[in-house]
């Protein structure tokens, strides 16, 4: 048995870890070792990648790439690679991954089980889209080739499955041309909600990439908000950053009531001084935190929460102030408040996030227990009336009825579980 | 583009290895192993990584001293080899070692006998080429006995001893010989060590370690550096401390 975490270290969960190597052995190994889930980085925030007492296999063993064809720019490698690995090696070959999240530090497997999205989802969707099939084993003893042209039902339930249709042994990606890790990027600030929303939508046809940072605590909701677009720079030589890294858990939090005005107060200040165009790379830009390794230890040892939602966006304007409202009510919430909107595409997954056209909020919350949970029951509660959802990948705690509401493609999705799997999130949302 | 040969290369350290030196610059890699579809899945995969390499795959029987002999004449025949890294190896249970022999006997044969043909083979093809450096994975369990896995230490301890003599007599040619030691490290070798995985070195840092200190043409590199001391120190203390610790 060994303590299993995932990124929001609330609790650690004593699992049976079982780790895959082999792509010949995944078969043979989750058909002994009893029910379990895969665990790829641990990066989720909550429980889809836990099971406590229970048996864990962890995916980060399988990471050889199979094939690349530089004609086509198609790939096939292991479900345990990384996206940061693809990324440094494809980059400088002239492609890259069409979508990846605001951490590289995930594998193949964990994106495509949450479907994840990134800043250039209004472009191009999220991470399933660009999946043309996967090898799924089962613990029956199955294995299921499926992708979005063959056994399209199977293909859809393990597109944002979180683990649960099977253990995802190879995947099939389409990278995209790109002429380097450039982008021009742009940064303006904006003192209330209406705003973001003029500057999402009129920013949405010229900007691939566009996101905000929002300080939840202020009163009219300011913030930055940031757009990019890929550039040709042939003559900057492509470097990556060196990592380090938060080396234990800090004995309290350093998230706190303390810290948290000021810091968001001096990081608004700062940043709207450096407002205009620059020019990061992809990974300075999308991923800012990932050089700083095992940062999630900043919060002490009790660990946080993060909280992401979608809504419509019909009434999104009036819902995100309503939801502020409750945060700042609270005297919660963190420097990581994320606004963005979701392009017009629906998502393939039958449980994939990203709701047409929607509104996402994503914050972190220091876990001060019972005070956290009653504030998120109350957001719960908005997210509902609205028609939102919130994020598998990040929830620890919303309720059943919630998530049976948010997630209208449920029964369908529930059929193509395997019985052999289950982990911390599915029993506490779907039973077992 | 340097010539490198890999005994043992489904090996996780070796792979790490391998991964290392694609990196750097293109190679021309040999990868020997048991199994021939695992050894094909490595290839497969440094052969993404790196297309200007050339990587093949080849199958072998571990012990048998005619085939390996063969090998290294055939290889070095083919073109001059730079690197041979010789990785293969196993961590047997030592409780079972001392009952079931047939167990034991596994684990000497494919831990001390079976490293010792490769790199009997090829440092005479090395040394008739006049040009090589031959590294060879030990272990800092070879350091000294211990309760817990001295049919493993011992078998490893036998390396040092052969690469030692072999460094000795090849002391004054152009050929290197390199003994490896790493720490405990994470692969799948130590997957059943659950309980100590926070103290495990990672595979890539250990690989990256061997690939400089081979470079640099080390006779001995400890990995990480710090197993170096402290197996210094496991090495002096006196029978009377060391009988009574529970390691
Ligand atoms: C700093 C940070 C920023 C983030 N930003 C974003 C973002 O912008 N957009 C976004 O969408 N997400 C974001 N995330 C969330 C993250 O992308 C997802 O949680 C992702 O799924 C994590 O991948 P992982 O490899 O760590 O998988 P894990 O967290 O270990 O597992 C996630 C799920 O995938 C399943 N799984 C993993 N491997 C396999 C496999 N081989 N077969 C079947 N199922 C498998 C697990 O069972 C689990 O249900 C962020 C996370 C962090 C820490
Ligand atoms: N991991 C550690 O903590 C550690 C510490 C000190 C020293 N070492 C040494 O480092 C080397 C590499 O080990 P690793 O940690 O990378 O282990 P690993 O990933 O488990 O690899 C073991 C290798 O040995 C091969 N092998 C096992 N039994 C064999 C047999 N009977 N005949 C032929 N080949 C056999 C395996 O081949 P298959 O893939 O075909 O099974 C594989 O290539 C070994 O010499 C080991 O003793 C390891």
């Amino acid at each position: 048995m060994v303590k299993v975490f995932s990124w929001g270290r609330l609790e650690g969960a004593e699992s049976d870890a079982h780790s895959l190597h082999q792509r010949g052995d995944v078969s043979r190994v989750i058909q002994r070792t009893g029910s379990g889930i895969a665990h790829g980085m641990g990066r989720s925030y909550g429980d889809a990648c836990l099971n406590p007492a229970c048996v864990i296999w962890k995916t980060a063993g399988l990471d050889h790439f199979i094939r690349w064809d530089e004609e086509t720019g198609r790939l096939i490698c292991e479900a345990g690679v990384l996206l940061r690995d693809i990324q440094r090696l494809m980059i400088p070959r002239g492609w890259m991954l069409p979508v990846t999240p605001g951490t590289q530090l995930v594998t193949v497997g964990g994106a495509i089980a949450n479907d994840v999205h990134g800043k250039n989802h209004h472009v191009l969707g999220s991470f399933g889209d660009h999946v043309k099939g996967v090898t799924l084993c089962r613990t029956n003893g199955d294995v299921i080739e499926c992708g979005p042209d063959h056994q399209s039902d199977w293909f859809k339930a393990t597109v944002g499955g979180v683990g649960l249709t099977g253990v995802i042994v190879t995947a099939d990606i389409q990278l995209r041309r790109v002429a380097g890790p450039w982008l021009e990027a742009e940064t303006i600030p904006y003192s209330d909600i209406d705003e973001f929303f003029q500057l999402a939508d009129a920013s949405e046809s010229a900007w691939e990439h566009t996101v905000s940072w929002i300080d939840c605590l202020s009163l009219k909701g300011r913030g930055l908000f940031m757009r990019a677009n890929p550039i040709d720079k042939k003559e900057r030589l492509i470097s990556f950053p060196r990592q380090k890294k938060i080396p234990f858990v800090l004995p309290i939090s350093f998230v706190n009531s303390f810290s948290l005005k000021p810091f968001n107060a001096a990081y608004f200040y700062l940043k709207k001084r450096q407002k205009g165009l620059s020019i990061a790379s992809i990974e300075s830009f999308s991923c800012p935190l990932d050089h700083i390794l095992e940062w999630n230890r900043l919060y002490g040892p009790n660990g946080f929460f993060q909280y992401q939602s979608v809504v419509p966006r019909a009434d999104a304007l009036n819902t995100i102030n309503r939801m502020r409202r409750e945060i700042r009510a609270a005297g919660q919430g963190s420097f990581l408040a994320v606004l963005k909107t979701f392009g017009k595409k629906a998502p393939l997954g039958f449980l994939s996030f990203p709701q047409p056209n929607g509104v996402t909020l994503a914050l972190d919350f220091p876990n001060k227990g019972k005070t956290t949970l009653a504030l998120f029951e109350r957001l719960d509660a908005i997210v509902h009336d609205a028609g939102g959802r919130i994020y598998l990948a990040k929830d620890a705690c919303q309720s059943r009825d919630l998530f049976v509401s948010g997630y209208p493609k449920l029964e369908q999705f529930l059929s193509f579980r395997d019985p052999g799997i289950s982990s911390q999130l599915s029993r506490r949302l779907m039973g077992y | 583009m340097k010539r490198i040969v890999i005994i043992g290369a489904t090996s996780s350290i070796a792979e790490h290895c391998a991964r290392c030196w694609i990196q750097k610059a293109p190679v021309d890699l040999v990868l020997v192993g048991r199994n021939k579809e695992k050894t094909e899945h490595v290839a497969m995969d440094l052969r993404v990584r790196s297309p200007q390499s050339t990587v093949v795959s080849m199958q072998i029987d571990f012990l048998d001293p005619i085939h390996i002999k063969q090998l290294a004449d055939d290889l070095e025949k083919e073109a001059a080899i730079d690197i041979v890294l010789i990785a293969h190896g196993v961590l047997p249970d030592q409780s079972r070692c001392q009952t079931d022999l047939v167990h034991c006997e596994e684990a000497l044969l494919v831990n001390a006998v079976s490293p010792v043909l490769f790199s009997e083979g090829f440092a005479a093809s090395m040394q008739k080429a006049g040009h090589g450096t031959l590294a060879i994975i030990g272990s800092v369990a070879g350091d000294r006995g211990r309760k817990s896995n001295y049919t493993y230490g011992a078998a490893k301890g036998l390396v040092a001893r052969f690469a030692e003599g072999l460094q000795h007599r090849l002391a004054g040619t152009p050929v290197n010989v390199v003994l490896i030691k790493p720490g405990p490290t994470d692969t799948p070798m130590t997957a059943h060590m659950t309980s100590q995985s926070g103290r495990l070195a990672s595979a890539s840092e250990v690989a990256k370690q061997i690939v400089s200190g081979i470079d640099k043409g080390k006779p001995v590199i400890y990995t990480p550096a710090k197993w170096a001391l402290i197996m210094w120190v496991v090495r002096c203390l006196p029978r009377w401390v060391f009988n009574r610790i529970n390691i």
